[in-house]
Formats: structure tokens, C-alpha cells, sequence
């Protein structure tokens, strides 16, 4: 699946509520399913410099797809839901369409008011960080070197 | 026994004089619970700036026009509403600032830098917000002052005695809070400041959260300065007084030059000007200044007295109702409390409980409160806090309780 189509699925699915609350309980359940970030991953350096909540976020070449790993602490729900979708949309992807993604699932879910730097734990950051990491590997494979964030 | 002192006010009748309170936020009626940050504005304040720039704007002081004479004559009749306010003796020890952060900084950087040398010892407290810890340090770092911290007891309250230990002749300085943001406790900022004087320091209260909530006297607290902001007490926004006595005004030097802090300027020297207009350079807030008389004029037709009893109504109502929801605890348990609850609730993350009571129409405010070593006595990295007004009812609260149990519920 494409970006773009991974995007549209996933507003298909939030399109079936109307209420922000039942929004945000389907976010809330969508983070309890993100698998545990490897404990190696959760380092200062990985931190997302939110306002709130800590996110750690991991990128790592593999070919020439980035893929991800991200998590956020165990009691910030809401930003464990964001961060997994994220996760699901961009990661194992090719390097130049995450940097090139038009994420456009945010405003279309009605995720725009969450997804400021103050009230999602620096989620606008979290994007920038992955399409910051993806524009510099455009264009390499690094099948056995690792290249990390 | 229930005072019948808050029944005196009507609270509908309030409600309706802060016309921001009546709409709609996310699909529900509005709760605006944010009021330590900052309260709403009445109908008399904002009538106040619209006449304002309608009727008399002009720069102050110099012009000899009608308008500026009424702008000037407006502006330093809320010099004495304030002096009246914090019962100052005089009123030129009434400067205008930018708010309470302004305040301090001004006295940090003139009394602090002229009269403050390597070696001394500023005491500061667990509960300051980090406009009251900043400017010290930034002159403990350019004099070598030597910065000391009051700690406090699990309910919130200082610990006289450590704070006795902390005092000696090398305190120089103490700035307290008189009230604390994160937490609600009303310090005992008089016998803090009997207590600094018997050493010889000079003392800086931060009245940004008491200002609105209880009545304050600089001459009976024999405070040496007290800085509060405008915006929250009904007031504008970036408009702030710093009281200080007027021997020790006289002797600091002035902070920013301009026009309005001069006598003479001529390029080989330039004399400064009689207080308080030595601290006050440049065109002030002059709208928001004159505003503030409104402001203050409004609570004292309510009567501060009143408003305290109804707000303390308020905040027995909430503790018991917050209370008795399972896994929720109130942090800072002081006796002496002004309307503030702040909480935690167990596996929830305070910027989780702020969204979702968001997205019911109930604003309050997560995070550390600026407040960060603070937070880390309590071992925490922050809190939601909930903070009344005069505005707010007991229906809010519910309104607050049902909104919690819907966090829960959607978390656990």
C-alpha cells in the first residue's frame, strides 16, 4: 500500500464516528496496540523535544526504505495512538516519499487541534524528524551499514 | 456554619458581565477553569479600553492637549486606585511594569545589582514559579550571590523552621511567593518577612496569585517590594505594578532608559527623574493601565471579602467532589488555600486528562505550571490543575467531575 493509501484507510475508519470523544477513544486504542519500542531505543537522544509527554522516536535504513520505531511514555495514551499512526503511514516506506508525503490524514481526521507542539507532545516535531531523517537518505541503500537518527 | 456573605453576590448576574463565559467549545457549554493563568475580563474593563481609544488616546505626561491631559489625568488615577489597593503609603512608590515577571526582574537587576555583592545570600522557596528563581539566578551568576531554597512539607507548606535555619546575617535578600500557582497555598509572607527583617534582607513578594483572592496590605505585611500582574485580577494583559518603598526606590538606579525617566538629558549627562516615572521609560501600556482602575473598581463593588468566601465555597465544594473520584489525588493540601485544585490521577498523563476535558468544554491547564522543581518534590512532571473564579458555580464542578470519570473511563 501506498502512503496515500494507507492515509485513505485510515480516514475511512475515523470517518465512522462524529463525535471527537469517540475520535479520541479510537486513537487511545489504536496506541495500546503499538508494540513496546525496544528499551535500547528509548535514549535521550531519541527524545522528541515535546511540551508534555516523552516520544522517543527511532529511524534506521533498511534498503532503501526507512523504517521506524517510535513509543511514548506508558501514560501518555493519546500520543502513543498519534505516534502509531504515523508509524503505520510512513514507516517501512521509501525514504523520498516520506520526505515528499502530503500528510494530509491529519486535517481530514480532524486531528489538527491535537497535532500542535504543545498539546500532542511535539508531534509536528515527530513528522519533521522523520521526513528530516528520510530527505537525507534519499537516494542511498544501506542494505548492511545501519544508519541511525 | 455556611457565611451567608457569598449569597450576597449574584453569581448569574456576574456571569453575564463576562461575555466570553457564554459559548460554546467543542459541542459544549464552556467551563473555564483556567483562571490562575488567567481570568476573564468584565464588561466595565473592556468598556473601558473601547472608550479609550474612542474618546482620549494620546501619549501621556508631555502633551498639553486636551486629550492627552485626559488620557494623563486617567492614567495616574489608576496609580492611586492601586496605591489604594495595596494600602501603599505613598503613591509614587507605585511603578508600572509589564506584569509580574517584569517586576521582579526590575528589582533583580536594580536593587540586586547595586546593592547585592559576592558572598550573599538570596533565599527563594520549593513552590516559585520560575519568574521568582531566574532572576536570582542570573544575578547569582554575574555577583556570586549564593542562592538558598525554603523547602516544604508534603502538604504544600513551607517549613518555618528550615527556612529560620536558612536566615543569618549573610541573607540579603528573600523573595517568596505569597501565593502559590501550582499548588494554592497562602504562605505567611508576614511572619516570612518579620522574620527576614530581624537579619537585616530586604523582601519581594510575588502577589501574581493572590492579588485577586485576598486582601493585601503592604504597610501591615511591612513588604519592601510586591509585584502582581493586571491580567490576573480582571485586568488587561501585559500591564503589572511593582510596589516598593520609597527610600528604596530613591536609591536604586533606573533599569531601561528613555523619555519619561529623565530630568535633563544632555550628552555629556543626563539626570533621572523623581519616582516613580524613573522606572518607567518609554510610552507605557497606557489603554490597559487605565483599564485596571475598571478592573479594580468592579471588585471592589463585589467586594473582596465576598468574593474570597464564595471562591473558598468553591474550593471545599471541588476538593470534596474531586475527592471521592478512585484514583485521584489533590497536590498541595494546605489549610490555608485559595481556589486552586491541583491533581494527578493514577496512570493518567495530566496532557491526556487536559485534551479530553477539552474536547468537553472544560479548559484547564496541564504541565508544570512553571513550576519545575517544584514538581520534582512531589516527583512528578506535572499536574492538571483546575483554578476558580468569582464567575464559576457549583454546576461547573460537576460539570469538571463528570468530565473526569469520561477520562477515565476512556484511559483505563
Amino acid at each position: 500500500m501506498t502512503i496515500n493509501e494507507k492515509q485513505d484507510e485510515i480516514i475511512e475508519d475515523f470517518d465512522l464516528f462524529d463525535d471527537q470523544l469517540d475520535k479520541t477513544q479510537y486513537i487511545i486504542d489504536i496506541g495500546k496496540k503499538l508494540p513496546p519500542m525496544p528499551a535500547q531505543f528509548q535514549t535521550d537522544e531519541n527524545l522528541i523535544r515535546g511540551c508534555q509527554s516523552k516520544v522517543w522516536l527511532h529511524a534506521e535504513m533498511r534498503g532503501d526504505t526507512v523504517h521506524f520505531e517510535a513509543d511514548s511514555e506508558p501514560t501518555a495514551q493519546i500520543s502513543k495512538g498519534l505516534v502509531s499512526l504515523l508509524i503505520r503511514i510512513l514507516s517501512d516506506e521509501k525514504a523520498e516519499d516520506i520526505a515528499n508525503a502530503n500528510l494530509y490524514f491529519i486535517d481530514r481526521i480532524g486531528l489538527s487541534t491535537l497535532v500542535t507542539s504543545r498539546r500532542a507532545g511535539g508531534l509536528a516535531s515527530m513528522i519533521q524528524q522523520m521526513k528530516q531523517f528520510s530527505a537525507a537518505h534519499i537516494g542511498t541503500n544501506q542494505a548492511a551499514e545501519r544508519s541511525t537518527i | 456554619m455556611e457565611t451567608a456573605t457569598h449569597e450576597i453576590l449574584d453569581i448569574e448576574a456576574i456571569r453575564r458581565d463576562f461575555p466570553i463565559l457564554d459559548q460554546v467549545v467543542n459541542g459544549r457549554q464552556l467551563v473555564y477553569f483556567d483562571n490562575a493563568a488567567t481570568t476573564q475580563k468584565p464588561l466595565p474593563v473592556l468598556n473601558a479600553l473601547t472608550r479609550y481609544y474612542e474618546g482620549y488616546n494620546a501619549n501621556i505626561h508631555r502633551g498639553i492637549h486636551t486629550l492627552a491631559e485626559k488620557a494623563t489625568s486617567a492614567f495616574e488615577a489608576s496609580r492611586r486606585a492601586i496605591q489604594q489597593f495595596l494600602n501603599a503609603a505613598h503613591v509614587e512608590e507605585i511603578i508600572f511594569t509589564y506584569g509580574t515577571t517584569d517586576g521582579i526582574n526590575l528589582v533583580a537587576q536594580t536593587y540586586g545589582r547595586r546593592f547585592l555583592k559576592e558572598g550573599d545570600e538570596i533565599i527563594i522557596s520549593t513552590m516559585e514559579h520560575h519568574s521568582n528563581i531566574v532572576p536570582w539566578q542570573m544575578l547569582c551568576e554575574e555577583k556570586g550571590c549564593v542562592l538558598k531554597v525554603i523547602p516544604i512539607d508534603d502538604e504544600g507548606d513551607l517549613i518555618l523552621e528550615e527556612y529560620e535555619k536558612l536566615l543569618s546575617e549573610r541573607t540579603k535578600f528573600v523573595s517568596v511567593v505569597h501565593v502559590s500557582n501550582a499548588l494554592g497555598t497562602i504562605n505567611p509572607v508576614k511572619i516570612l518577612i518579620e522574620k527576614a527583617h530581624a537579619v537585616g534582607a530586604k523582601v519581594l513578594i510575588d502577589g501574581a496569585q493572590a492579588s485577586s483572592h485576598i486582601d493585601i496590605d503592604v504597610q501591615a505585611l511591612d513588604a519592601d517590594f510586591y509585584v502582581f500582574s493586571a491580567h490576573k485580577l480582571y485586568g488587561p494583559t501585559g500591564m503589572g505594578v511593582l510596589y516598593g518603598k520609597r527610600n528604596l526606590l530613591d536609591a536604586m538606579p533606573p533599569w531601561r532608559g528613555g523619555g519619561e525617566m529623565i530630568k535633563e538629558v544632555t550628552f555629556e549627562k543626563t539626570t533621572y527623574n523623581d519616582l516613580p516615572y524613573k522606572f518607567e521609560a518609554g510610552t507605557p501600556n497606557i489603554a490597559d493601565v487605565i483599564a485596571v482602575y475598571a478592573a479594580l473598581d468592579y471588585i471592589d463593588t463585589l467586594g473582596k471579602k465576598n468574593v474570597a468566601a464564595y471562591e473558598h465555597s468553591l474550593l471545599e465544594y471541588a476538593t470534596e467532589a474531586l475527592g471521592s473520584i478512585d484514583g485521584l489525588r489533590i497536590i498541595g493540601q494546605s489549610a490555608e488555600k485559595i481556589s486552586v485544585v491541583s491533581f494527578v490521577l493514577d496512570g493518567i498523563h495530566h496532557q491526556d486528562t487536559g485534551v479530553i476535558l477539552d474536547q468537553q468544554g472544560i479548559a484547564v491547564r496541564t504541565g508544570h505550571h512553571c513550576t519545575q522543581p517544584l514538581m520534582r518534590r512531589f516527583n512528578l512532571t506535572g499536574t492538571t490543575r483546575a483554578s476558580f473564579a468569582v464567575y464559576n458555580t457549583k454546576e461547573e464542578i460537576d460539570r469538571l467531575v463528570q468530565g473526569l470519570l469520561r477520562v477515565k473511563k476512556m484511559m483505563l
